[in-house]
């Protein structure tokens, strides 16, 4: 069903055709088990629709305004010269590169380095037609269409994404790209991936979101991030999208023992966006590590929605949010961590701070704690500020003042957080990146 | 023409006069010592020399070589080659020693009209500037006074000074706290510095830093004025017979 021009709609009807969207996912063959999936998904959406602000979890986020949106029509990806990529990579080129345009692998752009028997890197739509069972074993069991309204539209329309499979004991040295570029070109870009990291085994994957052409577009991602025993991943998560774009993404983690999740989101770009990050820490000596950082201009709004469920006892969570913001920006965060009863010893710490830089940027942040097992240590802390004006003044009496100082200090907030990027090379990049958009900020 | 001249300078935070009625001369190459109880005004008058924006001056008047210092904004007076080692140096976490020195170092040169200094050619500066305070180059990639024990936030002031190289430097006690050798070394650091065109403040406590430091006058300071002058040999004096005499007042009740 690729319709080129768009039919006629009443004044009422949404622009964007979600139901006729969610139906053909719906239909969408074969496997037997995907299709249920695929069905599951579409009926919950069509049930629950697109969150309004009367929804408690998305109270400061409207996304109503999705629906009249001028999203693109056509059903298949935009072609993209590989040097338009250029700007977007990150890290070593010798790593894993993989290419998602508008939701769909591109292996003429990827570059998949020969891997170890045992590790599998690949279009996550080939997994699913070369039968790979694990895909079957997991692929919904987390990310279900319940948790999120866009969960469930993601599970009816998705196409394709990347599939990460690694048995017990691989390590795979350096970090795994993956890029999302949108083109603007369909109405919803849907990229889904399943990240399975075996016990024993190590990875470094890094998530970019990026539009070409700067038009409207409206990507809706879900990941999914399951970790056996005392496996470790560190996830990166860099969202750069145009300024008109809408962009929505669910991470959803599961832990088994002895992991060890360490994540670091950048929120920069699209008009709106909003991450779901949630992890499961099901299974006792877990830790795991949530940073963030969003950087807010003109008027952006960057959400961010954690969730870290302490299950079981002996495990760490340890969370750090910072956002930069400016001009009318918004930034949401909401952090809830749920420690279960039978979670003793639980050791979680959540701080979000907050740098605003005009009289006019706002910023919505709540924690929310429920702790119902009593042998436990849990923290959280929320700051809302403007910058340190005893800082200030100490760069000042050693002549250091205006733009400078201010750059300086902005810097110095957000370093904190990105320090927690381990590969030096990602880190970098990652840190100009930021320097270059503060400095846009700062004027 | 003296380098710095203080003249009946009163100045008030918020409602409460604190200052009241300071005059001081310094010429280039002396060291004066600020001494007095606490609560007397010693930290207040070094940051209104510096331009802390808490204070008022509602009268009197200060100047640099001659030229007003009152209507400097603090990095002006900076610039000027006015250097406040502060009793409580500002932490900055996550800007490294290393870059902070170096970007003070150029504001000042590039406000002066100087060249600024790259990278590497700093760092050879920097290296010889650390010998100022014995530390070896980790210090210089930590964060600004992040975490540092006490001693070490005074000598990490100490060394901003050696990189900086001020002409008029005030020390609001940076031997508080210090262990003999780190108040050595910081007595090192201000020996270094003492040039013909050059002068310092030293706002302190205790005589023992003046051993290591002779200077050339003492000062007494008390409810915001000065009620003594004199030569080295005030400091010994005020060792062995405290503030009373002067201020009329036993000193646990000043504080
Ligand atoms: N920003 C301020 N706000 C309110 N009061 C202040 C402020 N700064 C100084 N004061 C008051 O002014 C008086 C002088 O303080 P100052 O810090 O100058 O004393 P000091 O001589 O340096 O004392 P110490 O020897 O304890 O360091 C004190 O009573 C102090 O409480
Ligand atoms: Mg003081």
């Amino acid at each position: 069903m690729t319709t080129a021009t768009r039919p006629a709609r009443s004044p009422n009807e949404p622009l964007v055709p979600f139901a006729e969207l969610v139906a053909e996912g719906a239909r969408a063959g074969a496997p037997a088990w995907l299709a249920t999936f695929r069905r599951g998904s579409a009926e919950r959406f069509t049930a629950v629709g697109l969150p309004t602000s009367k929804d408690e979890d998305w109270r400061f986020t409207p996304v109503q305004g999705l629906a009249r949106e001028n999203l693109g029509v056509v059903r298949r990806p935009a072609p993209v010269a590989p040097e338009a990529l250029k700007p977007f990579l990150l890290g070593s080129e010798r790593g894993a590169l993989v290419v998602v345009i508008d939701g769909r692998f591109e292996a003429s752009l990827s570059h998949l380095p020969v891997l170890p028997t045992g590790a599998r890197i690949m279009s996550l739509a080939a997994a699913i037609t070369e039968g790979i069972p694990e895909v079957e074993a997991h692929l919904g069991r987390y990310a279900t269409p319940d948790v999120t309204p866009f969960a469930a539209l993601n599970g009816a329309v998705f196409a394709d994404g990347l599939f990460l499979h690694l048995a017990a004991g691989i390590a795979i040295e350096l970090p795994i790209q993956v890029l999302h570029v949108s083109t603007g070109a369909v109405p919803v870009v849907a990229p889904r991936s399943l990240l399975l990291v075996g016990r024993g085994a190590s990875v470094t994957v890094v998530e970019s979101f990026a539009s070409v052409g700067g038009t409207t577009g409206f990507t809706n991602g879900v990941t999914e991030i399951v970790l056996g025993r005392n496996a470790r991943c560190e996830h990166l998560r860099v969202q750069r999208e145009g300024a008109e774009a809408w962009h929505i993404g669910l991470t959803e983690v599961s832990q088994e023992r002895d992991s060890h999740y360490r994540s670091f989101t950048l929120a920069l770009g699209a008009k709106l966006s909003r991450h779901d990050l949630r992890a499961r820490l099901g299974a006792e000596n877990v830790e795991t590590l949530l940073y963030g950082l969003y950087l807010g201009r003109n008027e952006q709004l960057h959400d961010n929605h954690t969730a870290i469920f302490h299950d079981q006892p002996h495990c760490n969570s340890w969370e750090v949010y910072k956002g930069v913001l400016t001009d009318r920006s918004h930034a949401v965060f909401n952090g809830k961590v749920i420690v279960q009863p039978v979670a003793q010893k639980t050791d979680a710490k959540q701080t979000n701070r907050n740098l605003l830089l005009s009289e006019t940027a706002r910023v919505d942040t709540k924690p929310q704690l429920e702790i119902f097992a009593d042998d436990v240590k849990c923290t959280h802390g929320a700051t809302v500020g403007k910058m340190d004006e005893q800082q200030r003044y100490y760069l000042k009496t050693r002549g250091i003042a205006g733009r400078v100082a201010e750059g300086v200090l902005i810097w110095a907030f957000t370093a904190e957080v990105l320090a927690e990027v381990t590969d030096p090379g990602i880190r970098e990049t990652l840190e100009k990146l930021v320097r270059a958009e503060l400095e846009t900020m700062i004027g | 023409m003296s380098l710095l001249q203080v003249v009946d300078l009163h100045a008030t935070v918020g409602e409460t006069e604190i200052l009241k009625g300071i005059s001081l001369t310094v010429n280039a190459g002396e060291v004066h010592a600020i001494m007095g109880p606490n609560g007397s005004g010693k930290s207040t008058l070094a940051q209104v020399l510096a331009g802390h924006p808490a204070y008022t001056v509602t009268s009197g008047t200060v100047t640099l070589d001659g030229a007003d210092l009152l209507d400097l904004e603090p990095e002006e007076r900076a610039h000027a080659g006015v250097f406040l080692a502060f009793q409580y140096p500002v932490e900055i976490p996550g800007v490294t020693n290393a870059y902070f020195l170096r970007m003070a170092y150029n504001e000042v040169r590039k406000a002066r009209g100087l060249e600024e200094l790259d990278p590497i050619d700093f760092y050879d500066l920097l290296e010889e500037k650390l010998k100022v305070v014995r530390w070896g180059p980790e210090v210089m990639e930590r964060a600004v006074n992040f975490g540092f024990s006490g001693g070490e936030k005074k000598r990490n002031e100490i060394l901003q000074m050696a990189v900086l190289e001020p002409r008029l430097a005030i020390l609001d006690e940076t031997d508080s706290g210090l262990d003999i050798d780190a108040m050595r070394i910081v007595a090192d650091g201000v020996n270094q510095l003492r040039r013909p065109d050059h002068a310092t403040i030293l706002v302190t406590h205790y005589q023992r830093l003046l051993d290591y430091i002779v200077p050339d006058f003492v000062h007494v300071l008390a409810d915001g004025r000065i009620v003594k002058s004199g030569g080295k040999e005030l400091a010994h004096e005020l060792e062995a017979r405290g503030y009373e005499w002067l201020t009329g007042v036993p000193e646990a009740a000043v504080a």
